[in-house]
């Protein structure tokens, strides 16, 4: 199991794209591998024949282990000598049922082949039911033996399938092993009290990270109400003079103030290092994207230098990326800051917990009209609240309001901006 | 004195002795209280020393049959009691086994009579025990007899099991009330004692839990042996003399009156929680995160030895905060050791029919199977019954000699959720009497080979 990533420990193979006794090529994709970020390929880094796959679909194992023998042709896996027979994949039967192959001659005796991990794991009767009723085994999860699929579970995703009120929105590209969980239905009533799901790695991910932040970071919070009056005129204007040549929204006014903001207030574009701080010259805005089973925050480089209409297209291509599990490394790596925006959640404000090592982030609440006293008058004005979650170990108070009060004029007069 | 211990076992039968070895074996400090002697009911007074007198009844019918087979014994006398005292030593043999094995998993035995108290304690005369992590109550469950129509059971002439595994002589005339399990045994046992035995069962069909055709295959045996079998009966009245008992029984619109020198109540059984501190506990309500919880008979049928052996397992792993295999209940064989014997375990094939299952019936008898005609036991058949779309074994049913070592092939099967085809894919040794299931299962796709 390679390190796909660089905080990656552990790593679930989600599908074999190769099986046992199909020739390799080095590059080649030999299997997507959930990690703790997303679902990225595992590439073959050598030429030969897949000998042995040593790890199952839905398994997870620690980077380093063996997941699967690459062999030059003739040569047997894991330094046995070599077996005449090859490893058979599974053949259709009659009906077109798989089978498992026919039993193998003897093999020489230490020459154990292990059983083709790519298989899934099901009693015979759910084999037979899934086949009849076109069911597709990898899709459900077991709760017999060993992880086994037998008949009750697909008997209870039968149920749940049946029970479920199901959006509008196309199914997820992502594997379906962690749906978020069904409304509660009277169907689920009456039935088991709870449901447990297994922690999926990004999960897992968000809980140790989060514990990392809440817990031991000092927070503070900083919150100030924005004027976005201007803000919202100026995006107009520039939507209609882009016409067709795009768009651009809130969010990318937003990350890029921000951005621009941390270049005048270095000490808050920083990483907390246990012995040292890394105060950052360049800018590196992380975005908080909601994803089906949690959340990501993809970068977008060198905001504060971007041009809002590349900002806006990046963002809106990072986003994507994430919802389909599909980023890499260098996607969501590496940022220096971070933004969160639940506006579109109608959310007046709300703090956000810091991404370490970062030492803040913006938490963006819902543009909403108010009335508002401006010259002596009481006007109606498009305001946004925006609280700023510091960590203290870098950030005091007094900084951090004086980064605020920057974002705050650049959101007021975009103008400051050019400043 | 006062003791602490992490489980504490109320009761030291198969349910309670096997939890207490798991419980031992996954690191707790495990403590048994017993009030009588070490594996409880079937080790002492039920599976395991009716299983020696039925060896002995087998043994004195198969040497009433030699001379067919070559083999001339001459007349075959009987003795009840020395039949009686070799059971009682096999039974003390397996009593001082779970002793010794209380002893190697370093399972502190304490004798006596618990009561539980509240906050996971038992007493026991003037000790108090306490348990940190959960009591488990396995306390049983005892014969209990038809008072209502003055068939108290008087120890002489209405007995239960209890005296009858103790009996000195088997009696010239004995009438059992109630044909499951335990009056099937017995009356095979008499049977070949020399005892003329009457079996009296009030639902329709002797063995009434099992299929009907065991039930039928089995009366019709019985019958041939002299056994009278009269099911669908009532007895509306007993009157129990000094050395005779006259019951009335009601079958088949008739009212007959049967004189018999003993009766044998081998129906209904109650379970052991009088006395043991059960309301005072509320041991319904899991109160304060405690943990008691009953295995074996005590917690409902079926009442079987292994069912409660497996409670036992299952019970201590989830107390040791592991998570065991569910037990599937509709998964536990059942067997009467009976001859021949009856073993079957899921579905019968009324119950198929009453839950409108789509099935196939296979069936092959052992007159058709080889082994079982060299060694004379052609009564009986094995009968698996499959689920008409999917193969699933729903049912499976064996009559004959050996069926209750037979049985665990089915048993393994619908664990696993092996289908008929992986029944019948196994290589099954020839000749043996499991070729039988492999035949039935085969016959119930419609290919039998060998019939």
């Amino acid at each position: 199991m390679e390190a796909l990533s660089p905080t990656m420990e552990e790593g679930r193979v989600v599908k074999w794209h190769k099986r046992e006794g199909d020739a390799v090529k080095a590059g080649d994709t030999l299997a997507e591998v959930e990690t703790d970020k997303a679902v990225m390929d595992l590439v073959a880094r050598a030429d030969g024949v897949l000998r042995q796959v040593a790890v199952a679909e839905g398994q997870t194992v620690p980077v380093g282990s063996v997941v699967a023998v690459i062999a030059v042709p003739g040569e047997a896996g894991g330094g046995q000598t070599a077996p005449a027979s090859a490893p058979v994949p599974a053949v259709k039967g009659e009906g077109g049922q798989a089978r498992p192959a026919p039993a193998r001659s003897p093999a020489p005796a230490a020459a154990v082949v292990a059983a083709d991990a790519t298989r899934v794991k099901a009693s015979p009767l759910a084999k037979r039911i899934a086949t009849e009723t076109g069911v597709d085994l990898k899709l459900v999860t077991g709760s017999g033996p060993g992880g086994r699929v037998v008949k009750r579970d697909l008997e209870e995703a039968g149920r749940r399938e049946k029970g479920e009120v199901r959006g509008a929105a196309a199914p997820p590209a992502v594997p379906p092993q962690a749906p978020l969980p069904s409304p509660i239905s009277p169907a689920l009533r009456g039935g088991a009290p709870y449901e447990d799901v297994p922690l999926t790695q990004i999960r897992k991910t968000i809980a140790k990270r989060l514990a990392t932040s809440l817990g031991p970071i000092p927070h503070f919070f900083l919150t100030s109400e924005v004027d976005m009056e201007r803000a919202a005129e100026a995006r107009d204007a520039l939507n209609r003079q882009l016409g067709d040549r795009g768009k651009v929204s809130f969010n990318d006014v937003i990350i890029k103030a921000t951005a621009l903001a941390l270049t005048k207030h270095r000490a808050c574009n920083a990483w907390f290092q246990d012995d040292h701080i890394r105060y950052w010259n360049d800018v590196h805005i992380g975005m908080a994207v909601a994803v089906d089973d949690g959340l990501i925050t993809p970068v977008i480089r060198d905001a504060d230098r971007k041009a809002l209409l590349d900002i806006g297209r990046e963002a809106r291509e990072l986003a994507e990326k994430a919802r389909s599990r599909r980023l890499q490394p260098n996607d969501y790596t590496g940022s220096t800051f971070s933004v969160s925006n639940l506006g579109m959640f109608d959310i007046d404000q709300f703090t956000a917990v810091i991404n370490p090592p970062e030492a803040g982030i913006i938490a963006v609440g819902a543009i909403t009209s108010k009335p508002v006293v401006a010259d002596g008058q009481i006007v109606p004005r498009r305001r946004m609240r925006i609280t700023m979650s510091c960590d203290h170990r870098v950030i005091d108070g007094a900084t951090g309001a004086a980064y605020l009060k920057t974002l705050k004029e650049m959101l007021e007069n975009p103008l400051a901006m050019l400043l | 004195m006062a003791s602490q211990f992490d489980v504490i076992i109320l009761g030291g039968g198969p349910a309670g002795y096997v939890a207490a070895i798991r419980s031992a074996q996954l690191g707790m400090s495990t403590a048994v209280i017993e009030r009588d002697k070490l594996g409880g009911v079937c080790v002492n007074i039920g599976c395991i020393p009716t299983k020696a007198l039925l060896h002995s009844a087998y043994i004195a019918k198969l040497l009433r049959e030699a001379k067919e087979f070559g083999v001339d014994a001459g007349s075959v006398k009987t003795d009840y009691g020395v039949a009686m005292q070799r059971s009682r030593r096999v039974s003390d043999q397996n009593s001082k086994g779970v002793e010794f094995l209380m002893k190697k998993n370093k399972v502190t035995v304490v004798k006596g009579s618990g009561v539980l108290q509240p906050g996971r304690k038992v007493k026991v005369g003037s000790d108090v025990h306490e348990a940190r992590k959960a009591v488990i109550i396995a306390t049983g469950s005892r014969v209990k007899g038809l008072p209502q129509i003055g068939l108290e059971i008087n120890k002489t002439t209405v007995i239960s099991s209890d005296e009858a595994l103790f009996l000195e002589k088997a009696p010239a005339t004995l009438a059992i009330i109630g044909a499951g399990a335990v009056g099937m045994e017995f009356a095979d046992i008499f049977s070949a004692f020399g005892t003329q035995v009457t079996l009296i069962e009030a639902l329709p069909r002797i063995l009434p839990l099992e299929d009907a055709e065991a039930s039928d295959a089995l009366a019709k045996s019985y019958k041939k042996r002299g056994i009278e079998v009269i099911a669908g009966a009532k007895v509306k009245k007993g009157t129990s003399a000094k050395d005779k008992v006259t019951l009335e029984v009601e079958a088949n619109g008739a009212t007959r009156k049967i004189e018999t020198t003993a009766v044998l109540m081998a129906a209904g059984r109650a379970v052991n929680v009088e006395d043991i501190g059960l309301a005072e506990c509320g041991v319904q309500v899991t109160e304060r995160g405690f943990i008691k919880v009953a295995i074996g008979d005590v917690a409902g049928p079926p009442m079987l030895a292994h069912k409660g052996m497996r409670e036992g397992v299952t019970v201590t792993e989830l107390i040791a905060g592991k998570k065991p295999h569910a037990i599937k209940y509709d998964n536990v064989p059942s067997v009467t050791y009976c001859h021949p014997e009856v073993a079957s375990i899921g579905l019968t094939e009324d119950q198929c029919k009453e839950r409108k299952l789509e099935y196939v019936a296979g069936r092959f008898p052992f007159s058709a199977n080889g082994r079982a005609r060299g060694t004379g036991e052609t009564e009986g058949f094995v009968k698996v019954l499959r689920d008409k779309q999917y193969g699933e074994i729903l049912g499976a049913h064996i009559v004959g000699g050996h069926a209750s070592e037979i049985i665990h092939e089915l048993a393994v099967a619908r664990e696993n959720e092996y289908t008929v085809e992986e029944v019948e894919l196994a290589i099954h040794a020839h000749p043996t009497m499991s070729e039988a299931v492999a035949q039935a299962a085969l016959d119930s796709l419609g290919r039998v080979v060998d019939m």
